[in-house]
């Protein structure tokens, strides 16, 4: 309140109120943007190279197995009925394949992102919350029983997970020696320490915790028993399950399946003849779909990308080209009074 | 319930079909209420809240579901409890809808409890009720009042309800009241005690009244009143002069007492009481189509999608396994999957229609309209007025005005009347010492005394300090002119009167008219003198009330004002003792005072400068000075001594005159409703008793009042009016030529051709006339007067008639030439508004004369223009004139000529005009008028003059008044402003804005208005365009998903988007942005011309920010879908660089479009990114599984720690906004637009800038003297008109002064 009673309505005269306040007042003219296009061109340019030549770097190696052709040698698993069908691929390297390298399964026309398919799933019995075992939530139906008898994990994205398994042998004079994939730790670190829990074991017994319950449909085996040979691989914290659960965000995707690093191999795959070992089980010709493996080694820019690399140079010329633009423009037409100023 | 009750219930009730019938409660004291005759009215308590706190939520709720938007809202989220159409959660899609509805909840409860407090307080303040138990008035609450009841109120109480007047303390039933409350009139008005109560001497009982009041049914007409009191079947009529109203004041009068008529929220000053009007303005309703538009882009889109949806459910010849069936382990067909997909769809993209732009844009109103009540270049010291923006929801429309339609007198002229000159019995009195010192007044004079005017002119506030930091000062004595110089310094002292200048109502007498007087002491200067003084409604208000309401505005101690001063320092040394000292250290020597000494003249024995004479703390007779005399009138006697008058005038022309004749010596001394008391030059006082009064009306145009003449005993009737108020009603009429006596049609005919001088001048004119009326005529008259005072229906009518009746044979005894100046800066903002391409038009209800002259002076008319005049008699010759000069426009149609035409039409031919038939011609016409001036309009004219052309030329019009007449005018009008100047409060209580000063109307347009205008319309287009931008990501990966209606965005996410981190950045767009600064807006008016023509917010930039928007949101789309395509990424961790380059995207896009950053731009626009990443990581490091499906857990944390993300965001932004970019800065290079270039000249040094102004607008001039100059293939003289006048046109005046 001011002190003054004869003024009482008198505003404020204040930089704020008074709409004052120091203001700068950048002019968007030819003359003030080119140092601007000049330095993102440039900067751009230098991203662009360095970018594309860390990509050039990345190996990249692709297998095709679905086996629609005729003379693939994965042609009679992929038909429908086929069970536990088993095909070999081989394949050489003429140089070594520096590591550490990362093996992936690739799906292509896979809708992962299909709406009804992301929310088919319980986050509740997911985490481990035993209440969410016989009583799965909504979301998972139609997989949310199976005779009768609560499936855990429930919902279609576990139901459709992936299950073909692969071997990877180097031919060795003759003889095959096996490759070793390294499974552990291919999920989020968050997703496998804390998102995903399995439930506590009942009298000591972690398959007991699933009493009750059935596995998926299209499940061979039930969550407790998804890797025989590592304990602490099985339930919801089983890695593969971990990987399928997280989806695709496009329809042509591939997954981490593991990594080469152990012993022989830690400095990567040697040149040589391989030959890569499927066991086929899932089928994607339904949807015209397709599989494939990846050897691909990574950098800090993650795995091979010419994309990004390519744009930025190509953006980063377009900045130069509008700064000379931009010059011969300012040159030809700047104000008149810009001079007297 | 007996029969005879129930008899009476219907009667009751019958009767108060029309009436309302009432007795004293009194009897009934104590009884149930059931039994109270009183019962079916309203009581005092009022309750102006909405809603009570129980049916807050659902009221408001529904409410709130009145506006389409929120139905919309809601319609949405029902949609997603669908579950084959839900897009998301259902829950998580009712966020939105609630915090709409809650925040807007908030806004109104807010409100809501305001009102209630207020309500409360009234409700609760404590008046006086009788109570029969007691035997006298005790104290209750204002709710208490029914009814009925009998109320006293004090002297300074604000009166409870609605009260007939039926005693008060003054001898003469007399009670004046403030009404400042009701209509911000200051001036006192009188109210008189119901007649036959007003004798009544002792003191007033309750008890004893037994009479029924009749009054009419509750309304909201504050000036009109009727009703009787019944008593054993004598009627007494009364009227509004004995109600006292609701909310006034009561001064004057130690207390008055009367019987409650109207209560609560059926008092008038309730009933009044009507809220802030909601217009919608032009570029909302411009709006709500691109609204549609959107509509219609949502439907196509979600078209799309469908039909994509079904076609590629179709592709698929068995079912792939990730399809999910149905419960039952069917499929939904792909015919009905796409209509719900449609659906689906249309929740998923359902921030493509801003629902929160409604809210946004009534945010930035609100901000736009603090900032214009913030101003202080709008605020009036004198008034203590700031402009007031009564419609919050028009600003920008401020800034598109194309025609402006102005009131005259009071918006263009000060309304504070001067009076200049007069003529009695034909003789001219040019009285030109009075005129050259108003001419000195005026400006022209030295410096000394130039310090004095602004000082009166401008109210600066002497401190108590500066008073007394000289203290040797204090201890001098100056007498004799010190009475002189403190009288010029209080009038600087804020006084809100009819004159608030002391130096502007002096009169100094003419000097032959005052000579002539001496000599003859001739009769008719007398009468002239006499009608002045006494032929008015003036009141005399008396020294207490001035005291206290002085005392109430001024409460400060640190603002000097004249009484505190004078009561602190009374006895040791006089204020303005010590003022005049400061003020001689300060300038020099004032031993030599204004010259304005007529020492040669008998001036010095009328009262005026009797102060000089009667010591040196007696000031002039002014109403600041009554102020001064108040300690010794205190102090001594309270009788009424000639120096202490002050004029309670309800209109300035009426205190002109009353000043006027007081310096001629006759000082109107009291005024009640019996008697008027005058003290003639020779000193002696006559006392006439007021037999009657006819008051001034609009239709008769004149006032009379009937008095007895105390030495005669003659009953004299004296008239004032306007001269065709009066002329027509003379004695001898012309036409009766035979009996004229020569000597009074010399008189008419003499005063004739002085009035149409006068008007010619600019003055205002007043005819006076005198009757004699014969005692039986009187009587008789009386009679029929006395009728239709109890008249209940047809009151008014039949009062007009009567007075009709009275007012003819009358005798002119002459006329008086007022003067009302221009208000301050009027010419120069008529002719910056003009820059700005406004038309600027005078509707007033002055004489033709008098209107032209004024134009000429305000430069709404020039010297060069070619003027036609329109004041014609019929309408064929109206119609000949209109036809001849459109067709000579027609011929020589060029620019030039259309530039210079002015066009004044009178009264009559303006309603011709205004005929349907004549229309569409006159509207031509005016389209090519540079100016427009309307005299003799009636209220009535003047709007359907602004609706003609709002609705013919469809453009945006704005009328400004400030009287009762420009009401209609101001309502008609798409913004109206009201001048809050001496004639009331009405034309303010009708608008959209209120400002105190004409010139002020330049800023608010051309810098507010355009201010407010391209604020809001950027804002608008740019919440189009961001949640386009945004929405479109979604719509683009559908492509990608089957358009199975997926977002890759989680849904927080997308809500957190729009409500946090991008919502503030457009409000402070809306509200803070400045284009060009405030001084190149007013150095430029041409700058205001973008908006008239919507040249901010056009369809076309609608599209371009809608084409925009696509072409960024497919770049924020598909560099992260080619960066990470067929890579392992998951969905969500897609969305996070998606969503971040949208964000970057959508916020710099308006950094390239805000074009002056102050800190609140920076902290808002930096602080919204802060904000975005602080929230999105500590949102997706807490929420593990907090909503399933919804997974953002540890999302952004993936994606911040990976060096690709912020190569992406890099390059997704460069390129997304490089375009818009480039665009802007050619622009602004090879067509920059004329604001760019104001906006370049503003950031050149001050002295480059200003002389580039000069340079530039010299060179206006130049084009503008020369219009040839611009079309070098006419050669015109442009003294002349394009051609020589044809027939038609020759019967048009060429005005040139």
């Amino acid at each position: 309140m001011k002190s003054e009673g004869e003024f009482v309505n008198q505003p404020d005269n204040t930089a704020f109120t008074q709409q004052r306040l120091p203001a700068w007042q950048p002019m968007l003219s030819a003359g003030i943007v080119i140092p601007l296009f000049t330095l993102i061109g440039l900067a751009f340019i230098g991203i662009g190279v360095a970018l594309f030549i860390t990509s050039q770097n990345i190996k990249v190696q692709e297998l095709d197995y679905t086996g629609t052709a005729t003379s693939s040698p994965c042609f009679q698993c992929s038909g429908l009925s086929i069970q536990n069908c088993t095909c070999e691929r081989n394949f050489s390297l003429s140089e070594l394949f520096e590591g550490p390298v990362f093996f992936y399964y690739g799906l292509s026309n896979y809708y992962q992102n299909y709406r009804q398919y992301g929310v088919s799933k319980d986050d509740y019995q997911l985490s481990g919350d035993t209440t969410y075992f016989l009583k799965p939530q909504s979301y998972c139906s139609p997989y949310q029983y199976s005779n009768n008898k609560p499936i855990v994990p429930c919902g279609s994205i576990a139901n459709s997970m992936f299950n073909d398994t692969f071997r990877l042998y180097l031919l060795v004079n003759g003889s095959r020696k096996q490759v070793p994939f390294d499974g552990k730790g291919i999920a989020w670190w968050t997703d496998y320490n804390i998102k995903y829990r399995n439930p506590s074991p009942v009298n000591g017994s972690f398959a007991a915790a699933f009493d009750g319950t059935t596995k998926p449909v299209n499940w061979q085996k039930s969550a407790y028993e998804l890797d025989p040979t590592d304990q602490a691989n099985n339930g919801f914290l089983n890695q593969d399950f971990l990987v399928w659960m997280r989806r695709a965000a496009l329809p042509n995707f591939r997954k981490l399946y593991g990594r080469i690093t152990g012993g022989d191999y830690s400095q990567g795959l040697p040149a040589g003849n391989y030959t890569l070992q499927i066991s086929y089980n899932y089928p994607v010709l339904s949807f015209g779909g397709t599989k494939k493996v990846v050897f691909s080694n990574v950098s800090w820019m993650g795995g091979k990308n010419q994309f990004l690399g390519i744009a930025y140079l190509v953006i980063g010329s377009l900045c130069v080209v509008m700064a000379i633009v931009m010059l011969i423009v300012y040159a030809k037409y700047k104000f008149p009074d810009n001079d007297d100023a | 319930m007996t029969w005879t009750s129930w008899c009476c219930w219907t009667k009751w009730r019958d009767s108060s079909e029309s009436e309302r019938k009432l007795v004293s409660n009194l009897p009934y004291e104590g009884l149930k209420p059931k039994n109270q005759p009183n019962r079916r009215y309203a009581g005092n308590a009022i309750k102006t809240t909405k809603y009570s706190f129980w049916s807050f939520i659902p009221m408001n709720l529904y409410e709130q579901f009145h506006r389409w938007a929120n139905l919309y809202f809601v319609g949405i989220a029902v949609l997603n409890f669908v579950p084959a159409v839900n897009a998301f959660q259902p829950q998580v899609a009712l966020i939105p809808i609630c915090i709409i509805l809650s925040l807007t909840a908030i806004k109104d409860a807010w409100e809501d409890f305001r009102r209630y407090q207020s309500d409360r307080q009234l409700n609760g303040m404590t008046c006086l009720i009788y109570s029969r138990s007691q035997r006298s008035f005790v104290e209750r609450r204002w709710k208490d009042v029914r009814v009925g009841d009998f109320v006293r109120v004090l002297s300074n109480e604000i009166i409870p309800a609605d009260i007939l007047l039926l005693h008060t303390s003054d001898p003469n039933g007399v009670c004046h009241m403030e009404t400042a409350n009701l209509d911000g009139e200051t001036n006192l008005k009188q109210r008189k005690v119901v007649p036959g109560f007003s004798s009544t001497n002792s003191s007033f009982e309750p008890l004893n009244f037994s009479s029924i009041v009749v009054c009419e049914k509750p309304n909201d007409d504050l000036n009109h009143f009727n009703g009787f009191l019944e008593e054993d079947r004598r009627k007494t009529g009364f009227g509004i002069e004995n109600l006292l109203l609701r909310g006034c004041t009561v001064r004057n009068t130690a207390d008055a007492s009367g019987i409650v008529v109207y209560a609560g929220h059926e008092t008038k000053s309730m009933l009044n009481n009507n809220r802030l009007r909601y217009k919608r303005s032009k570029l909302e309703k411009k709006m709500n189509t691109e609204v549609l538009f959107c509509v219609l882009l949502l439907i196509c889109m979600c078209l799309i999608v469908a039909v994509g949806h079904a076609i590629w459910l179709q592709t698929f010849s068995s079912v792939p396994i990730y399809f999910v069936p149905n419960s039952d382990g069917t499929f939904t067909s792909a015919v009905l999957s796409g209509v719900f997909m449609f659906l689906t769809m249309i929740i998923l993209l359902q921030v493509m229609i801003p629902i929160s732009l409604y809210l946004s844009i009534e945010l930035v109103k609100m901000g736009q309209v603090f900032f214009i009540t913030q101003d202080a270049d709008l605020y009036d010291e004198e008034k203590d007025t700031r402009v007031q923006c009564r419609a919050l929801n028009i600003t920008e429309d401020l800034g598109q005005i194309q025609y402006i339609f102005s009131d005259k007198t009071g918006t263009l002229t000060e309304n504070k009347m001067v009076f200049r000159r007069c003529t009695i019995m034909g003789t001219e009195f040019p009285h030109e010492e009075n005129a050259m010192r108003l001419a000195f007044l005026a400006g022209e004079m030295d410096t000394d005394e130039e310090v004095i005017y602004q000082q009166n002119r401008r109210p600066p506030l002497f401190s108590l300090e500066e008073a007394q930091d000289g203290p040797e000062g204090a201890n001098a004595h100056l007498p004799g002119h010190s009475s002189l110089h403190g009288s010029r310094v209080t009038a600087g002292a804020p006084s809100s009167r009819a004159f608030s200048s002391p130096l502007e109502t002096e009169v100094i007498p003419d000097h032959t008219l005052v000579q002539l007087m001496e000599e003859e002491e001739a009769k008719p200067y007398l009468d002239f003198f006499l009608a002045m003084a006494i032929c008015n409604t003036v009141v005399v208000s008396t020294e207490t009330a001035r005291r206290q309401r002085a005392n109430e505005r001024r409460n400060s101690s640190i603002s000097w004002s004249p009484l505190e001063c004078l009561e602190v320092l009374f006895g040791r040394g006089t204020c303005f003792q010590r003022l005049s000292m400061s003020l001689t250290r300060n300038r020099g020597s004032l031993s030599e005072p204004i010259h304005m000494d007529p020492t040669d003249s008998p001036v010095y024995d009328v009262p005026t400068f009797s102060g000089s004479v009667q010591g040196p703390d007696e000031g002039v007779n002014s109403p600041s000075n009554c102020r001064a005399t108040t300690g010794r009138v205190q102090a001594g006697s309270s009788s009424v001594a000639p120096e202490e008058v002050c004029y309670e005038a309800q209109s300035p022309d009426e205190a002109a005159l009353v000043h006027a004749a007081k310096a001629y010596g006759f000082t109107l001394l009291e005024r009640t409703p019996d008697h008027v008391t005058v003290r003639l030059p020779s000193g002696k006082v006559l006392e006439f008793k007021v037999l009657d009064v006819l008051s001034f009306d609009s239709i008769r145009r004149r006032m009379s009042i009937i008095v007895r003449h105390p030495r005669s005993k003659e009953i004299i009737m004296y008239t004032k009016g306007a001269d065709s108020g009066i002329m027509e009603r003379l004695q001898n009429t012309f036409e009766d030529r035979r009996r004229v006596k020569s000597q009074s049609r010399d008189v008419a005919i003499k005063t004739q051709t002085d009035l149409d001088m006068y008007a010619k001048d600019g003055l205002r004119t007043l005819c006076f006339a005198k009757k004699v009326v014969s005692e039986q005529a009187y009587m008789a008259w009386q009679v029929k007067r006395q009728e239709a005072m109890s008249a209940i229906s047809k009151k008014e009518e039949l009062l007009m008639d009567t007075a009709d009746d009275m007012e003819n044979n009358l005798t002119l005894l002459g006329a008086t030439g007022i003067e009302d100046r221009l208000q301050e800066n009027v010419p120069e903002t008529i002719q910056a508004l003009r820059e700005a391409g406004i038309q600027v038009w005078v509707l007033t209800g002055d004489k033709l004369e008098t209107a032209v002259n004024i134009a000429y002076s305000c430069k709404l008319l020039d010297q060069r223009d070619l003027v036609f005049t329109f004041n014609m008699e019929n309408k064929g010759a109206c119609k000949t004139m209109l036809n001849g000069i459109l067709q000579e426009l027609l011929r020589n149609g060029s620019l030039e000529s259309e530039a210079s035409i002015g066009l004044v039409i009178d009264g009559r031919s303006l309603s011709m005009l205004l005929d349907d038939d004549l229309q569409m011609q006159f509207v031509q016409l005016c389209t090519r008028c540079r100016s427009v001036l309307c005299c003799r309009a009636t209220p009535l004219q003047k709007s359907r003059v602004v609706t003609l052309l709002r609705r013919r030329l469809k453009v945006m019009t704005l009328a400004i008044g400030d009287g009762a007449n420009d009401v209609n005018m101001i309502q008609a009008a798409d913004v109206g402003v009201g001048i809050s100047g001496q004639e009331g409060m009405q034309a303010v209580m009708a608008s959209d804005f209120a400002i105190s000063r004409f010139k002020h109307l330049k800023k608010l347009l051309l810098v507010h208005g355009h201010w407010c205008y391209t604020r809001l319309a950027n804002m608008i287009i740019y919440f189009f365009y961001k949640n386009v931008a945004y929405v479109n990501l979604l719509f683009w990966y559908q492509f990608f998903c089957g358009f199975s209606g997926t977002a890759m965005i989680d849904y927080w996410f997308m809500i957190f988007f729009n409500l946090i981190f991008t919502s503030s950045p457009p409000i402070m767009f809306g509200i803070m942005d400045r284009e060009v600064s405030a001084y190149m807006l007013l150095q430029l008016p041409e700058l205001y011309k973008r908006g008239q023509h919507a040249g901010g917010y056009r369809r076309s930039t609608f599209w371009i920010a809608i084409l925009d928007a696509f072409y960024q949101s497919l770049v924020c789309f598909f560099v992260p879908y080619w960066t990470y395509a067929g890579s392992d990424i998951d969905i969500f961790t897609l969305g996070i660089p998606m969503n971040t380059v949208s964000l970057f995207t959508i916020i710099l896009h308006l950094a390239i479009e805000i074009k002056s950053w102050t800190v609140v731009h920076w902290v808002i626009m930096v602080g919204s990114v802060i904000v975005y990443f602080v929230v999105s990581l500590v949102f997706s490091a807490l929420c593990v599984s907090c909503n399933p499906p919804s997974d953002p857990y540890w999302l952004v944390q993936e994606q911040v720690a990976d060096p690709m993300f912020y190569l992406v965001c890099i390059l997704t932004t460069v390129v997304a906004l490089l375009p818009r970019y480039t665009l802007h800065a050619l622009r602004g290079t090879l067509v920059p637009s004329d604001h760019l270039k104001a906006r370049q000249k503003d950031q050149l040094p001050p002295h480059h800038r200003d002389r580039w102004l000069r340079e530039y607008r010299s060179l206006k001039e130049l084009c503008a003297s020369f219009p040839s100059m611009s079309s070098s293939t006419v050669p015109q003289d442009t003294t002349q008109s394009p051609s020589t006048p044809t027939a038609p046109l020759s019967s048009s005046t060429r005005v040139q002064n």
